[in-house]
C-alpha cells in the first residue's frame, strides 16, 4: 500500500516537475511572443484597421473597391507575382547546381566558397543595387566593353526594365536559397546513392529518383523565402526597373503620395499580405507544410 | 484646447531635445522643419539660423520626407513644429485639409513678390523650374527650343527620360500637343483635358528609356548619358553641368513653381512663427539663399538689391527675363485634380 502511495506520489511529482517545465519553457519563450504581439500582430492589424476608413474617418470599403475599379491596381499585383516568380525560377535555376557542387566539395573548401555566397549579405542592398546600375547601363561597363570586344554593335538594354530588375533581385536573393539548399543536401545519406547504384541505378537516374527528392526541402524553403521576400522588393524596382516596372511596394509609395491619407496604400498592403498567405496555404496543402517550412524534413 | 496642446507640444519638444531650456526660456525655440541635405544646409545658412538670431529666437532644425508625416502630427494632437518647408501643390492640400495655420499677411510683406507665389496658407521661399535639358554631345548646335521638339523623335532622335508621376507631366505635354500655354490649364480642368495628356504622353512612350522618380536620378541620367533629353528641374542640371556634364536647357515653355513655408495648426510658438516668416520673406534673406542655390527668389525686390552676381541672376529662374517664358504651375488645379490625374497616369504606366 504505502509502495502504490510511494509511486502515485512519484507520478504526481513527475508530472508536476513537467509542468513546471513547460511552464519554465514557456516563459522563456515569452519575450519573443511579445515581440511577435507587439512588432507584428498589432501593426498588421492597425494596418487592416487603417484600409477600412475612408478619407473622413467613418467605416467604408472605399479604398478596396478603387484597387478592384482601376486596372492598374490588377496589372500591378500581376506583375508582383510575376516578377517575383520569375527571380524565384532564375535563383532555383543558379542555386540548385551552385549548392550541389558546394556539397560534393571537402568541407572545409566549401565552408570558404560559402563564405563568397554570404559575402553579399554584408554590403547594403542599395550599393549592390547602384552597382547594377553602374555595369548595366548604356555606357556602363557591360555594353563599352562588348562593344569594344566587337560582341555587340549598339548598346544592349539591359537595365530601366524587366530584365535589370529580375538581374538585381536574383542577385540579392540568391543566398536564400543556396543556403538552405546547401543544408538539406549536406544531410543527405550519401549512402543511399550507393545503394541506388548497387541497386542498377544509373548515376542520373539515382540523382533525379533518389537524391533530387531528399534536397528538396531546403530548395522548397528556400524557393518560398526568395519569393516572399520578392514580392516586398521596393529598392530594387525601384531603381533598376526605370519607372516602368511597378510592384506592390512601389505602388504603396506612390499611394501615400497621392491620397494624402493611409487608407488607400493600407488597402494595397492588406491585399498583398493576403494573397501571400494563400499562396502559402496552397503551397503547404500541396507540398505537405514541414517539408516548406523545414520541420523534419521530407 | 489650444492651450492644452501647446503646452502638450512644449513638453514633447523639451523631453525630446533631453532639455528644460524650451519649456522654461523667455525666447520661444522654433522648430523649423525642412527636406535635409544640400538644401536644407543652404536655407540654414541663409535663411534660418539668421532670421532667428534676428528675431532673438531660439532655432531647433529637423528633417522630415513630406506631408504625410505632419499628418500624423496634427491628427494625433501633439504637433511639435513651428515651420515646415514644403511643395506648393503639397502646401495647397494640407492647407485645404485643416493641417495648417492659415497666414497672416499684414505681417509678411507679399507686395513685391512674383504673382501666385504665395497662398492663403504658405508663403513662396524660392522658384525653381521643371525645365526640358539635353544632350549637348547628342544634339551639338541644334537645341531644342519647344515641348513640340522633346516629342519630335524624328527631328531630335534619342531617348527620353520623363517624370514618373502626374505632376509637372501633363503641362508639357498639352503644349506639345498644340495648347498655348495660357490655355493649358483651362483645358486640363475642362472634360477630357487629362485624358488628352495622357494620350499625347503615351504617344512618347516608346521613346522613353526610363522613367525618373528623383531630381538625383534625372540629374545622374544626364551626367551618365544614359538618355538624350529628360524633363526635370533646374538646379540638377546647372549641378550637372558644373561637375562636367554635357547638358543644356531651356526656360522656355517650363514650369515655374515654388518651394513654400507654412506653420502647422496647433504650433507651439505660431506667433513667433509667423514673425518668423515675414523676416525671412525679406529680399535680403532671399538674395543670400539665390547665392548658395541655383532657385530664384520669390521677392522680386531682391533683384534689385544688386547683392547677387549678375551672371547668376541671369540665369535664375524667376529672373524677370526668364519668368516671362514660362507657365506658372497652377496650384489650385492640383488641389483639385491631382489625385485623379495621378490615377490616370499610374494607368498609363502600367499598360
Amino acid at each position: 500500500m504505502s509502495g502504490r502511495a510511494a509511486a502515485a506520489a512519484n507520478r504526481a511529482a513527475l508530472l508536476r516537475d513537467a509542468r513546471r517545465e513547460r511552464m519554465r519553457l514557456f516563459g522563456l519563450g515569452t519575450p519573443a511572443l511579445l515581440l511577435v504581439i507587439v512588432l507584428m500582430v498589432i501593426p498588421v492589424g492597425w494596418l487592416f484597421w487603417l484600409s477600412a476608413l475612408a478619407d473622413d474617418g467613418s467605416l467604408s470599403a472605399v479604398n478596396y473597391l478603387r484597387l478592384v475599379a482601376l486596372p492598374s491596381y490588377r496589372r500591378i499585383l500581376l506583375a508582383t507575382f510575376e516578377i517575383s516568380a520569375a527571380a524565384t525560377v532564375l535563383c532555383v535555376a543558379l542555386g540548385y547546381p551552385l549548392a550541389y557542387t558546394l556539397s560534393l566539395l571537402p568541407e572545409r573548401l566549401a565552408n570558404l566558397c560559402l563564405l563568397g555566397v554570404l559575402m553579399p549579405f554584408w554590403t547594403s542592398i542599395l550599393v549592390r543595387t547602384y552597382a547594377w546600375l553602374v555595369l548595366l547601363q548604356r555606357h556602363g561597363l557591360v555594353n563599352e566593353w562588348g562593344m569594344r570586344l566587337g560582341l555587340w554593335q549598339r548598346p544592349l538594354e539591359l537595365v530601366h526594365d524587366v530584365t535589370g530588375t529580375l538581374i538585381g533581385l536574383v542577385h540579392i536573393m540568391l543566398p536564400f536559397l543556396v543556403l538552405p539548399a546547401y543544408g538539406s543536401m549536406r544531410a543527405v545519406d550519401r549512402e543511399c546513392l550507393r545503394a541506388a547504384a548497387s541497386l542498377g541505378a544509373a548515376p542520373m537516374q539515382a540523382f533525379w529518383r533518389v537524391f533530387l527528392p531528399l534536397s528538396l526541402p531546403g530548395v522548397l524553403a528556400g524557393a518560398l523565402m526568395v519569393f516572399i521576400l520578392c514580392l516586398g522588393s521596393f529598392v530594387t524596382p525601384a531603381m533598376l526597373g526605370g519607372g516602368k516596372v511597378i510592384m506592390v511596394a512601389n505602388a504603396i509609395a506612390t499611394d501615400v503620395q497621392i491620397f494624402y491619407n493611409w487608407g488607400a496604400a493600407s488597402a494595397l498592403g492588406a491585399v498583398l499580405l493576403v494573397l501571400t498567405g494563400a499562396i502559402l496555404w496552397a503551397a503547404a496543402r500541396l507540398a505537405g507544410s514541414e517539408r516548406l517550412f523545414g520541420g523534419h524534413g521530407g | 484646447m489650444i492651450r492644452r496642446r501647446t503646452l502638450f507640444g512644449s513638453l514633447l519638444a523639451a523631453s525630446a531635445g533631453g532639455l528644460w531650456r524650451g519649456a522654461r526660456a523667455a525666447a520661444p525655440e522654433l522648430t523649423v522643419v525642412s527636406f535635409g541635405g544640400a538644401y536644407q544646409e543652404a536655407e540654414s545658412r541663409a535663411l534660418f539660423r539668421p532670421g532667428a538670431a534676428a528675431l532673438g529666437l531660439g532655432l531647433k532644425e529637423q528633417t522630415y520626407t513630406g506631408i504625410a508625416q505632419l499628418r500624423l502630427q496634427v491628427k494625433s494632437g501633439a504637433v511639435t513644429w513651428d515651420v515646415v518647408t514644403s511643395g506648393s501643390g503639397s502646401a495647397a492640400h494640407a492647407g485645404a485639409e485643416g493641417m495648417l495655420e492659415k497666414l497672416d499677411y499684414r505681417m509678411i510683406n507679399v507686395t513685391d513678390f512674383i504673382p501666385g507665389t504665395w497662398q492663403e496658407f504658405c508663403v513662396g521661399g524660392d522658384v525653381f523650374s521643371t525645365v526640358m535639358a539635353w544632350n549637348t554631345a547628342t544634339y551639338g548646335d541644334r537645341r531644342p527650343a519647344s515641348w513640340a521638339d522633346f516629342w519630335d523623335v524624328k527631328a531630335f532622335p534619342g531617348k527620353r527620360a520623363y517624370r514618373n508621376a502626374a505632376a509637372g507631366a501633363l503641362e508639357p505635354a498639352l503644349m506639345a500637343d498644340g495648347v498655348p500655354p495660357d490655355q493649358v490649364y483651362a483645358t486640363l480642368a475642362a472634360p477630357g483635358g487629362i485624358a488628352r495628356a495622357i494620350r499625347k504622353i503615351r504617344e512618347l512612350k516608346p521613346h522613353v528609356a526610363v522613367w525618373w522618380a528623383s531630381g538625383a536620378q534625372h540629374a545622374q541620367l544626364m551626367k551618365d548619358g544614359e538618355v538624350d533629353m529628360s524633363t526635370g528641374w533646374n538646379g540638377r542640371f546647372d549641378a550637372v553641368a558644373q561637375d562636367g556634364g554635357r547638358v543644356a536647357y531651356t526656360f522656355n515653355q517650363a514650369l515655374l513653381d515654388y518651394d513654400a513655408y507654412a506653420i502647422p495648426k496647433g504650433a507651439p510658438h505660431a506667433e513667433a512663427a509667423m514673425r518668423f516668416l515675414a523676416e525671412i520673406s525679406r529680399p535680403q534673406y532671399q538674395a543670400e539663399l539665390a547665392k548658395l542655390i541655383p532657385y530664384g527668389p520669390t521677392n522680386r525686390k531682391t533683384y534689385d538689391l544688386g547683392l547677387i552676381d549678375p551672371a547668376r541672376a541671369r540665369s535664375l529662374p524667376s529672373y524677370p527675363d526668364n519668368a516671362v517664358m514660362q507657365l506658372p504651375v497652377d496650384i489650385g488645379w492640383y488641389a483639385k485634380f491631382e489625385a485623379e490625374a495621378s490615377q490616370a497616369y499610374q494607368n498609363m504606366l502600367t499598360e
